[in-house]
């Protein structure tokens, strides 16, 4: 007889709460996790009786962006609305991050900002079409706005909350070090906050791709969600399976090369990086 | 360098109302310069908030505290603090950690070349005599609890503050480890002459240490008893077997007992007894 069993474990070590697994196991179950959706697609795509209108093959899918790309100029698409996502995170990153630095660390900006942060966020992105065409027009503008408007107030109190976490004996330590409040920002709240900050940039990031599709809602002829969109109106489910799928792989790439960055950056996190 | 420590009448409440927590009340306590005292008390005392009112970190409802006369507003680099845990930063290298200070404009202004190199060998000096040589680049997280504690206490020492306070440091560390730990802050404590509030709840670790021991109780939270340790100046671990070590820590137990408010020991195991008894009796019944 075993002399014991561990205590919340039991069995094979894949099952041990939070403990580490083999690499190659890990991006074997990884491929599998990826892979298995895609073998059922086909498989459901190819029953009899499936209509190619209502379900098409990962075959249809593939040829539709291979003739977009050629005949189409899906490059031309996903520049665009690369594009738009990109500068419409990056304006709501530029505002969000200083603001949500002094939610956190004020506790007067945060009773004065937060809670109207915490209202307007509730508000659906979608509802603000008509007043951005109207406030922004229908120009490139308008697009980068309704993303904006959909990652920034999120990202507000993400970000201020990021900044809350820092444990205050980080902070009260500066201070018993003769440390000024300038100081005490600069080389303790955000350096200390930083990891979490980045996290919440790829959060972010990614909320602010789903808002593509709504964005090019206004106005557009061009783009992912544009093409999406009209695809919609034509009934070619092929390109609108295509669309979301990029949308998704462009979206898994810049995810990547976010936590590449995170690597890179936070040595001292070797732990947590896998 | 060393400093005394004034406190006059100090009071803390937390709140308003009936709502208010008196966690301090008419605090009178002068700490001379060079010396090394010890609070202990049950928990929920106030020897955290007597502790952090000195450091400045916590403001007075009432009183005065002074560090060589004079009235302390807010933090200052004449008093370094060595918190519990989680106050290390782990971004950056031990010897960052160690060296943090010289980065703040207070320890900065009127540098000379002198300055700078006279802190390269402080802060070398500090790495050696804390045993921390072999982990000078690395980070905190890839540290021991209690190697993280001496790098915390070489970065409070880093820009020798004549006061030195101390809230639980070894709380987190094993015996062992703390045994250390002692003998290395009563070294630090010759050779540095700096001033020392230790905040324990282990008295033993308090009359190890100290040379005089506050005793604090609680509801309101107040300083109830004096105590001198008779013990020489230069001390090692045998003495905590020694009779006036055993009989004083006796004495200060008692004392912490009977103000906690809690039950005794005593009374505690009669009832956790009758509990057992309770539950044999349901089991067999
Ligand atoms: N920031 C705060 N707000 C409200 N009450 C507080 C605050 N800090 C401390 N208190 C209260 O003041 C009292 C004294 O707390 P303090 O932390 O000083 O006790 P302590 O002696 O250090 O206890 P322990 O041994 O558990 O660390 C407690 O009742 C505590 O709940
Ligand atoms: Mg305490």
């Amino acid at each position: 007889m075993s002399a014991s069993k561990r205590a919340g474990g039991g069995g094979s070590p894949l099952w041990q709460i939070r403990s580490a697994i083999d690499p190659r196991q890990y991006w074997l179950l990884a491929l599998f996790g990826l892979v298995a959706p895609l073998v059922a697609w086909l498989v459901a795509s190819h029953l009899d009786g499936t209509d190619k209108v209502f379900l098409p093959g990962p075959a249809d899918v593939l040829a539709r962006i291979w003739s977009w790309a050629t005949d189409d100029d899906l490059a031309a698409d996903v520049a665009i609305s690369t594009w738009r996502v990109v500068a419409g995170w990056a304006l709501s990153a530029a505002i969000a991050l200083p603001l949500g630095l002094f939610i956190g660390s004020y506790r007067a900006v945060q009773a004065l900002l937060e809670p109207l942060t915490d209202f307007v966020r509730y508000m659906p992105a979608v509802a603000f079409i008509p007043l951005v065409m109207l406030w922004v027009g229908i120009e490139e503008g308008s697009k980068v706005a309704i993303i904006f408007i959909g990652t920034f107030f999120q990202m507000v109190l993400m970000v201020a909350e990021d900044v809350r976490r820092v444990p205050l004996a980080q902070i009260e330590a500066a201070q018993t070090m003769g440390a000024t409040r300038s100081e005490i920002l600069e080389k303790v709240i955000v350096p200390s906050a930083k990891p979490a900050l980045l996290d919440t940039l790829r959060v972010t990031m990614g909320w602010a791709w789903t808002y593509l599709v709504v964005a090019e809602l206004v106005a557009s002829n061009s783009g992912l969600g544009y093409a999406v969109l009209k695809a919609q109106r034509f009934l070619q489910t092929d390109k609108i399976f295509a669309g979301i799928l990029l949308i998704g792989l462009i979206g898994l790439l810049i995810d990547q090369g976010f936590r590449l960055v995170h690597r890179k950056a936070f040595p001292y996190l070797a732990g947590r990086h896998r | 360098m060393t400093a005394s420590i004034d406190i006059r009448d100090a009071f803390k409440t937390f709140g308003h109302g009936p709502q208010a927590i008196h966690a301090l009340e008419h605090a009178n306590l002068t700490i001379r310069p060079n010396e090394f005292v010890t609070f202990v008390g049950a928990s929920g005392c106030g020897k955290s908030t007597l502790l952090r009112m000195i450091g400045g970190l916590e403001s007075l409802s009432r009183g005065s505290i002074a560090v060589n006369g004079q009235p302390i507003a807010g933090p200052g680099v004449d008093r370094a603090m060595v918190f519990q845990h989680y106050s290390l930063y782990p971004w950056l290298t031990v010897t960052q950690n160690i060296k943090f200070c010289r980065q703040l404009k207070a320890h900065t202004r009127d540098r000379t070349s002198a300055d700078v190199e006279k802190a390269a060998g402080r802060a070398d000096a500090l790495i050696r005599l804390m045993g921390l040589s072999h982990v000078a680049d690395a980070y905190p997280s890839q540290l021991s609890g209690g190697m993280q504690q001496r790098v915390a206490i070489a970065r409070a020492l880093m820009s020798r503050p004549p006061i030195l306070l101390m809230d639980e440091p070894f709380g987190a560390l094993d015996a062992q480890t703390r045994e250390v730990m002692h003998d290395l802050i009563r070294h630090v404590h010759r050779m540095e002459g700096s001033t020392i509030v230790f905040v324990t709840h282990d008295v033993e670790e308090a009359i190890y240490l100290g040379q005089r021991i506050v005793l604090m109780a609680p509801r309101p939270g107040r300083i109830d008893t004096l105590y001198d340790v008779p013990l020489p100046a230069e001390r090692h671990q045998d003495m905590k077997l020694a009779p006036e070590f055993l009989a004083l820590k006796r004495e200060i137990l008692e004392r912490i007992r009977e103000t906690s408010g809690m039950k005794t020991d005593l009374e505690q195991l009669a009832r956790l007894n009758a509990d057992v008894g309770a539950d044999a009796a349901l089991t067999t019944d």
